[in-house]
Order: structure tokens, then sequence, then C-alpha cells
């Protein structure tokens, strides 16, 4: 009896270990950031050299931090998605323009509509490292009290907005500042 | 070509492409010191985009901002501890090619080494239930009969 059981026990285990392996995302590194202080910053706005924009002046809201570039390619999956976030739930995205060229951005955002209530332009790269970036588009969710409540890489799918971000976004409204 | 010069073959094409180094900027260092400290980081810190190489081999664009990154780190004189705090604390112990003993790497630290000790029970198991087989008693029929056997046998070989 076990002569036949143990091949056929130890294939079942080896499934589910492989099965759970198949459907992990290798991309999807958990972020060191989540309940932590987001990352300030000061950077010029995309549109108007002379603005500065840092988080601190989204204190006491629910606020997303969208990176993108126009150089990235899913980040044009992703757009159609933001510009439904921000039409339908009036949510405050902001933008963060990651190592890419001023015009470009804003080009692009002409063409594609502009989902952000304002874009923070990370010429460099340098903030990018301070929150962890490694794979343009990636969406934070920062709570009122500035905390970093979520973090997701890749592009957001409308899927992923009515599963766990609007729902988070909808508990995290209900906190006190 | 045998077998086993294949299979050193192999070994050695993984030797090989394991040395591979993509840094190539022409980093300036005030001494000896600050080089080694530099290579040493930048061998220890995985690049995060082409998650199976580390920044001196990468050539991403993360990998070669994070190269600069260490360099400048460097310059200002902070040690190996504070430039891995720095990394860990963006982008989570996934950064280190060494990752520290924690609950959640427990698994990833012990595993191997659990998996070995199963394998080895196994076989001494394995080699124990052979040994019973080959130590079977025979009644005095049976040996005869072996007996019988075996001379006939014998006396075949003679010719």
């Amino acid at each position: 009896m076990w002569r036949y059981l143990a091949p056929l026990g130890l294939f079942v285990v080896l499934v589910v270990f492989l099965s759970i392996g198949l459907n992990l995302d290798p991309r999807e590194v958990p972020s060191p950031l989540i309940g932590k202080t987001a990352p300030a910053f000061s950077l010029p706005d995309l549109h108007n050299k002379d603005r500065q924009i840092s988080p601190a002046q989204f204190d006491g809201e629910v606020w997303l931090l969208n990176v993108w570039a126009s150089w990235c390619v899913s980040c044009r999956a992703e757009h159609p998605v933001l510009n439904q976030l921000s039409q339908e739930y009036k949510l405050n995205i902001i933008g963060l323009n990651y190592k890419d060229k001023r015009a470009d951005g804003i080009d692009w955002l002409r063409q594609r509509g502009n989902p952000y209530a304002s874009n923070a332009f990370d010429k460099d790269g340098r903030v990018g490292i301070d929150w962890g970036v490694y794979g343009v588009p990636e969406t934070f969710v920062i709570d009122k009290n500035g905390i970093v409540r979520h973090k997701h890489t890749g592009p957001v799918s409308w899927k992923d907005v009515e599963e766990k971000i609007m729902p988070l976004v909808r508990s995290l409204m209900k906190e006190a500042a | 070509m045998k077998p086993y010069t294949f299979l050193l073959f192999v070994v050695f094409s993984f030797i090989q492409s394991s040395a591979v180094i993509a840094d190539i900027e022409a980093n300036e260092f005030a001494s000896a010191e600050q080089e080694q400290q530099y290579n040493k980081l930048v061998n220890e810190l995985r690049c995060l985009v082409c998650q199976n190489q580390n920044l001196s081999g990468s050539n991403s664009e993360l990998a070669q901002d994070l190269r600069k990154e260490v360099y400048s780190m460097i310059q200002t004189g902070d040690t190996d501890a504070e430039i891995i705090e720095f990394m860990v604390a963006r982008y989570g112990d996934f950064v280190l090619y060494n990752p520290p003993f924690k609950a959640i790497t427990f698994l990833l630290w012990v595993g191997p080494f659990a998996v070995l000790i199963l394998a080895v029970l196994l076989i001494v198991i394995f080699i124990r239930k052979n040994n019973n087989i080959s130590s079977i008693e025979l009644d005095s029929s049976e040996a005869d009969k072996v007996a019988d056997l075996l001379s006939r046998d014998s006396s075949k070989g003679n010719h």
C-alpha cells in the first residue's frame, strides 16, 4: 500500500508547492514603507517650474501617489483606469513623473487626459529611490496622517481599483486624522 | 564528449556567467579601501529590476542609479552598515543577497537543511529495508536445493 501511496503523496505535495509558486508574482516585493511616514520630498510641478510639491500639502487627506513616465509602456494600459478613478471617485491622485523629460510628460497628459491633481517632476529619479521605486508604474495609498498604507507594483487594473484600492480608501476616509 | 567532460563544461560555463560585470562607470576613489568598499557593496546588493543580478552585474537604469547612490554615500564617508540600512529602508530585505535570519526568512535558511535531513533519513530507512531482504532464513529443504544448484553450477565452470 505504502509503495503506491508514498509517491502519490509526494506528487501531490509537489503540485501544491509548484502551483503556489506559479501564482506568486516575483515582481511583487513587499515594501518596507507600509505603516511608515511617507518619505518627504519637495519637487517642482511638472507644469509649473516655480511651484513646489511636497507630501505635507496633503496632510488630512487620503491620497494616491502614482509613479509614471511617458517612456513607460505599462503606464499606457494603466492611464485610462486612473482617468476613470479620478472621474468616478474624485480621488486625490498625485503623479510622480519619474525620470522623464518635462515636455514628453506634458504631451502625454495632453494626449491621454490628466487624472492627476498635480504632478511632481522627479527628473533624476532621486525621490523614486526614497520611495523604493523599482518598476514603473507604482501606486501608493497614503492616509490622513501621512502614513503609507498600501503599495501596488505594476499597472493598476479596474479590478484592482474595485477590489483593493477603493475598499481601503473608503475605510481610511472614515479614520480620524 | 564524455559525460563528465560535458558536466565540467556546464559547471565552468556557470562560473563564467556569474563573473559578468556591467558596472562600467569610471568612478574615482580617494583610497583603495573606498574602492574595495564600493566593490563589496555593489556585489552584495540585488538589482530589483532584474532580480537575479546584483548591482554590479546589471545595466538597468535603476542599478545605475543605485550604484551612483552607493558611490556618493561612500564619498561622504558612510559605513557599509549605513549604506545597507539605507537600501533596506527603501527596498526591504529583498535587496540583500545575504538576507538576515528572521522569522520571515526562517524557511529560506532552514528549509534546505530540513530537506537534506529528510533525504538522509529516507535513504537510511530504504537501505535498512533492503538489508532485511538479504538476510532471509532458509529451511533445510531450501538450503539443500541451493547447495545442489551451486555445486551444479561450479562443476559446469570446470569444463
